[in-house]
């Protein structure tokens, strides 16, 4: 079957006889975006279904509605053939609907035993002793040693996850929904999850699994659904599939030539990141100058953490006029290296520079002043959502509007509406900045940082939940930028986007930097064997 | 001089008593992660209420059945407010306390004028001449009853692992199939009835009659004792007597002429300063409930 | 029916919402009102009404506001910044109580010298009460709402303890200070009981209103309030404004205190713990913790605690369903401000799916 024959054969796939779960025509509107569109989808007992598409291609949302975090607006769920009412987590759980969300939601002081406790425990007294044995019976399911008596929140992310799928367990889901399980795992942990997810099936359960990492899919799955702008575009069984195939369905049969390159690294076990759909590639970018002063010099910077430092001993120079990308698995020390660098937390050890002027021990608005300009992860936390979108322009600078002791009104004004103007903000000045996109939200901060011709700019995950447009938008103003003269360190999870835009690549893991890609080997092989901890490249 | 230790071990355990159900009964609510300042006002309810009905029926129970309805009211006013509504809840306390103090004192006003202070039934102290167990009965409720039921509670029954989860990590509990609304408006509703019924020892045990002054800040000293016993029952307990243990001794230090010169309200103010001073040597790094003042709203 | 955020709000909302709750608050007080004998409507009319018709009862009602203005304009600048201090009464008493020790160990200060010792005094005093919390906060991070709290009995005992030992009226062997010398009286307005402290809590009134609106420092302490991690973020100092802000709410409560007793008593005595630093709270709140909010709410409480006084001469109602009427006030106000964040929708079956007995 060629890729565009699946895309118009998923409806016709033939329904099978009493799936275990079956949803029809599931269809759900967020305003003007349809994100699920008449969904008709079914799973088997003992079957791992793959649910794949693009960021915003409805995948969240259908899973949400069938565990009740979400209702659709139309369309029936049914399990073991009868129609059931999901409108809450608790319907879910009682019709065998069991889920572990990319959140985790356990209570964190509560001992592994009390979190599993808690759903559907009587008023009374509790019986720990059984529950205790509950877990252990559980964990012996999954395959996996679970202590049952550890502090949730002294575990490990993997473990976490692990308490989360025996909750599920607990409550005696025959089908387990699995969000992006593997995103927040570390490759050993990614192995026991799947063993576990073999485990499980082999005693009848289904599982959905959601996952970007099109050789997880191709391992574990046994059929695959693909969705496209709410539609469900193909579904079939996975036997035979090779990732090049279900790369095109996913960006949809135009754009399957230009997958290409995608596919064929995801042959070689790496995620492809088709997500957020990267900056076309531009004409090499002129080699930063060894000559051109340094931006941004990072020396053995470190933050102490248990039982490993969280950024341990980084160093990097950021010069003028050059992107430098930081890549790395999520939870490798980004977030924290972002922080350390903004000033948001002080250093454990080591020393940062912007533009030659120590800024290790300044805070935040000293480092401003230096020249440092942010643009981090949390967007919504990087604004006070109380205030309008003029005020938060001008946060950074009150100052500098200032006529005597008063902030000159007129002046705040008029420079909101130059940056609306210039960087295209869909907003008024004066609108409550709570009510805008995330993407016109991206564009007051970048406009914001930008603005002050900083020295250098930190920009992390700066396109993470945006449409492609506002993708663009940013990857030309950070060209821009760097056509100014300004240094760029970009921390971002999307390969694609490091290598379409930076001039070269470091890789954190484990908070540490294990190497450095020059611009010409910056392939996403070379940079995939370092983000997994492979062999150190030579610094370059 | 001879120091009356027993008899100062005996009045703490007295001034500890309304300490106990008030500290359990703020514990209560904000272990599910609400903050209830209206504490000040449902202690002063309480007094008021008990004082009020026994004066009018001469029944014990009537009047203590009838505090406990009042402080149940107020602890639903306050979850009407911070958890249905999610109002602030400084606010909402604060506005609580004032309301319930204004609403007895009109009541008072106007029911038992300016006349003549009213006496009314109390509650004798069992095993008098018992030395140190010569208490009234809800001493003994609190210490052997109430105390060692709320840690069960807490400790040993679905409840209290609603009621943490709750507090801790709401969201989590939502997605267990727990209720975080009626979570929390259980815990102050019965929490609310707890205060009361500490309001309720200071007419029906010890005095016999109302005062405007009669509570004066305990409700505050209750909730510094949950930060100082970091919301667990016996650290509260513990923290009730030892602010007991430094009002007994300045009563009897009032009574001593050795600080003849001192006036009084200085002593009575040192077991309020006692307490921000063990509040800050403890109250340092405290870990309050993840969703302290926080409200809840289904994402 | 549930709850669902609304996205955006019309503008007539909020004060609709607070017109709601005006109404509401007369419905559930109008019971206690009958209950107390006497015919609600005449009653709200002394309360809110009757003081404003005569010259007199206007002179009352400024006097009444005057030191909620000063206690109004404390809470709100502390609470502004998420500092959450809940002792204007203490530092309220305390200013009041350093006033007095400065006007009783000087007592023949003449005016030009005194007027200025006596309000420093006050506002020192205030700034020493509310020290110990905030200090507390910003060193080792505690709660600074128990410490505040705790801090205003002790105010109290210690104002008591004062009045009843060294400060007690030697002449008159009451538990009441010295009249203090005539230097230290804040000059009357009108020829009525007003006096200068009222200009004092309009010029402050005023500057807050300027600085909270129009500099820079406004728009930082909003950001400090409303979002303290994004604020900081942004470069705001938000610790070292909060411990500020505690401090000028400390010094503006001892303002009051000192314009209390230097404007209206003439001396220390004991009913000035009469809950000013609380009714602070509730002014700031519903002034929106704005300069011009506060002055608007602290004049609408003047003038229903003038009425109270007045309804319960002429009604004999009791006076303390002044502070019923405040607090109902309070509550509804905020109950309905929050409730306006939401619409009630009607849980809307879907078509497709077979609606379940009670479920939903």
């Amino acid at each position: 079957m060629t890729p565009a024959d699946a895309a118009r054969g998923g409806e016709l796939s033939p329904p099978r006889g009493a799936p275990l779960v079956e949803l029809r025509g599931i269809t759900k509107r967020f305003g003007s975006l349809l994100a699920n569109d008449a969904i008709d989808l079914s799973v088997d007992a003992g079957e791992v279904l793959a649910l794949l598409g693009e960021n915003g291609a409805g995948k969240s949302t259908l899973t949400r509605i069938l565990y009740g975090l979400s209702r659709a607006d139309a369309g029936e769920i049914r399990i073991a053939g009868q129609p059931v009412t999901v409108s809450s987590p608790a319907d879910a759980l009682a019709a065998g609907v069991g889920m572990v969300t990319q959140e985790f939601t356990l209570v964190g002081p509560m001992t592994v035993t009390e979190n599993l406790m808690l759903a559907g425990s009587p008023l009374g007294r509790v019986d720990r002793k059984a529950a205790r044995a509950r877990v252990l019976a559980a964990s012996e399911r999954l395959g996996v040693p679970v202590d049952p008596d550890a502090v949730v929140e002294r575990l490990s992310v993997g473990e976490r996850q692990r308490v989360e799928i025996l909750k599920a367990l607990l409550g005696d889901c025959r089908v387990l929904v699995l969000d992006e399980p593997t995103a927040v795992l570390v490759p050993a942990d990614v192995e026991l999850l799947f063993a576990s997810i073999r485990r499980l099936t082999a005693q009848g359960m289904a599982v959905v699994f959601i996952s970007h990492k099109l050789h997880e899919v191709v391992d574990l799955a046994d059929r695959i659904g693909i969705l496209r702008r709410g539609r469900l575009v193909a579904d079939l069984p996975a036997e035979g599939l090779d990732p090049a195939a279900i790369a095109a369905l996913m960006v949809g049969a135009t754009a399957a030539a230009e997958v290409e390159d995608e596919a064929l690294a995801t042959a070689v076990g790496l995620d492809v990141g088709l997500e957020g759909s990267g900056p076309e590639p531009t004409a090499p970018a002129p080699v930063a100058d060894r000559s051109r002063p340094a931006a941004l010099e990072i020396h053995g910077l470190t933050l102490a953490g248990d039982p490993r430092p969280r950024v341990d001993d980084v160093s990097l120079t950021v010069r003028a006029g050059e992107i430098v990308g930081v890549a790395g698995v999520s939870g490798n020390g980004q977030t924290e290296l972002v922080a350390l660098l903004c000033g948001t937390t002080p250093a454990t050890a080591g020393t940062v520079h912007v533009g030659g002027s120590d800024v290790t021990r300044l805070d935040v608005a000293a480092r401003l002043r230096a020249g440092l300009g942010r643009l981090t992860e949390d967007r919504r936390g990087s604004v006070v959502l109380g205030l309008s979108v003029e005020q938060n322009l001008v946060l950074e600078d009150l100052d500098r509007f200032r006529t005597g002791p008063f902030l000159s009104r007129r002046r705040v004004r008029a420079h909101a509406e130059s940056l609306i103007e210039r960087f295209d903000i869909r907003a008024a000045p004066a609108d409550p900045i709570r009510s805008l996109s995330g993407g016109n939200m991206q564009k007051v901060l970048l406009a914001r940082a930008i603005e002050r011709d900083p020295t250098v700019l930190v920009a992390s995950q700066p396109t993470r939940g945006l449409d492609v447009g506002a993708c663009e938008y940013v990857y030309a103003q950070l060209r821009a930028l760097r056509e100014a003269g300004s240094g760029v360190l970009l921390v971002s999870e999307d390969l694609d986007e490091l290598i379409g835009i930076a001039d070269r690549i470091v890789v954190l893991s484990g908070g540490r930097l294990v190497g450095e890609v020059a611009p010409a080997d910056a392939t996403r092989e070379a940079l995939g064997v370092l983000m997994t901890g492979g062999p150190r490249e030579p610094a370059a | 001089m001879d120091f009356p230790i027993l008899a100062v071990l005996a009045a703490t355990l007295t001034i500890a008593t309304p300490l106990v159900f008030g500290g359990l009964g703020a514990l209560l609510g904000e272990r599910t992660g609400v903050l209830n300042l209206g504490i000040e006002g449902t202690l002063y309810a309480g007094a008021f209420v008990g004082f009020l009905v026994a004066s009018r029926t001469d029944s014990l129970a009537i009047a203590t059945l009838a505090a406990v309805v009042a402080g149940a009211l107020a602890g639903a006013l306050m979850a009407l407010l911070t958890v249905t509504l999610g109002v602030n809840q400084h606010v909402a306390g604060i506005g609580t306390t004032l309301l319930l103090v204004a609403a007895c004192d009109f009541t008072n006003r106007l029911l038992f004028g300016g006349g003549e202070r009213t006496v009314t039934v109390k509650f004798d102290r069992l095993f008098s001449g018992g030395g140190i167990l010569a208490q009234y009965p809800m001493t003994f409720v609190a210490f052997l009853l109430l105390a060692p039921a709320v840690w069960w509670v807490l400790r040993s029954t679905g409840a209290g692992l609603r009621l943490t989860a709750v507090g801790e990590n709401p969201e989590a509990a939502d997605t267990a199939g727990i209720s975080v609304a009626r979570t929390r408006w259980t815990a102050l509703v019965v929490g609310g009835a707890l205060m009361a019924l500490g309001g309720s020892f200071l007419t029906l045990s010890v005095l016999g009659t109302f005062t405007l002054d009669i509570v004066s800040g305990r409700g505050w000293i209750c909730i510094a004792l949950v930060i100082f016993g970091r919301w667990k029952v016996w650290p509260v307990v513990l923290g009730a007597l030892l602010f007991g243990f430094f009002d007994a001794l300045q009563l009897q230090l009032a009574i001593t002429s050795a600080f003849g010169s001192v006036p009084n309200e200085l002593l009575i103010a040192l077991p309020y300063l006692v307490v921000i001073a063990a509040l800050a040597i403890r109250g340092r790094g405290v870990r309050y409930p993840g969703s302290y003042l926080t409200p809840y709203r289904r994402a | 029916m549930r709850f669902v955020l609304r996205s955006r709000e019309p503008r007539w909302l909020a004060p609709a919402s607070v017109g709601v709750a005006v109404l509401l608050t007369l419905l559930l007080t109008a019971g206690p009102i009958r209950m107390a004998g006497s015919a609600p409507v005449a009653a709200f009319e002394r309360y809110v009404v009757t003081p404003l018709t005569t010259p007199n009862g206007l002179a009352e009602v400024l006097l009444a506001a005057t030191p909620l203005l000063f206690t109004g304009l404390a809470v709100a600048i502390a609470f502004r910044v998420g500092y959450y201090n809940i002792g204007a009464e203490g530092q309220f008493l305390a200013g009041a109580m350093a006033t007095t020790a400065v006007a009783l160990s000087l007592p023949d200060l003449p005016t030009v010298a005194a007027l200025p010792v006596g309000l420093v005094a006050g506002a020192l005093g205030g700034v020493a009460w509310a020290f110990l919390p905030a200090f507390l906060r910003r060193r080792a991070g505690i709660d600074e709402v128990v410490t505040t709290l705790l801090l205003n009995p002790v105010a109290v005992l210690l104002l008591q303890g004062l009045l009843n030992g060294p400060w007690r009226n030697p002449e008159t062997g009451f538990p009441d200070s010295e009249r203090f010398g005539s230097g230290y009286e804040l000059p009357s307005l009108f020829g009525t009981r007003v006096h200068a402290g009222l200009l004092l809590g309009l010029v402050l009134v005023a500057v807050i209103a300027v600085v909270l609106l129009a500099t820079p420092l406004g728009v930082r302490l909003r950001a400090a309030g409303q979002s303290p991690s994004a604020a900081e973020f942004s470069g705001v100092p938000v610790g070292l404004l909060q411990w500020r802000s505690a401090l000028v709410s400390g010094a503006l409560a001892g303002l009051g205190g000192a314009s209390q007793v230097m404007g209206v008593q003439h001396q220390l005595t004991g009913s000035l713990a009469a809950g000013y630093g609380y009714t602070g709270v509730v002014v700031a709140t519903l002034g929106g913790l704005s300069a011009l909010g506060v002055l608007a709410v602290a004049l609408l409480l003047g003038d229903v605690q003038v009425g109270a006084q007045n309804a319960s001469i002429r009604l004999q109602l009791p006076s303390q369903m002044g502070g019923v009427l405040t607090s109902v006030l309070l509550l509804t106000v905020v109950a309905a401000l929050s409730v306006r964040h939401y619409r009630l929708v009607r849980r809307t079956p879907r078509s497709a799916e077979p609606l379940r007995a009670g479920g939903g």
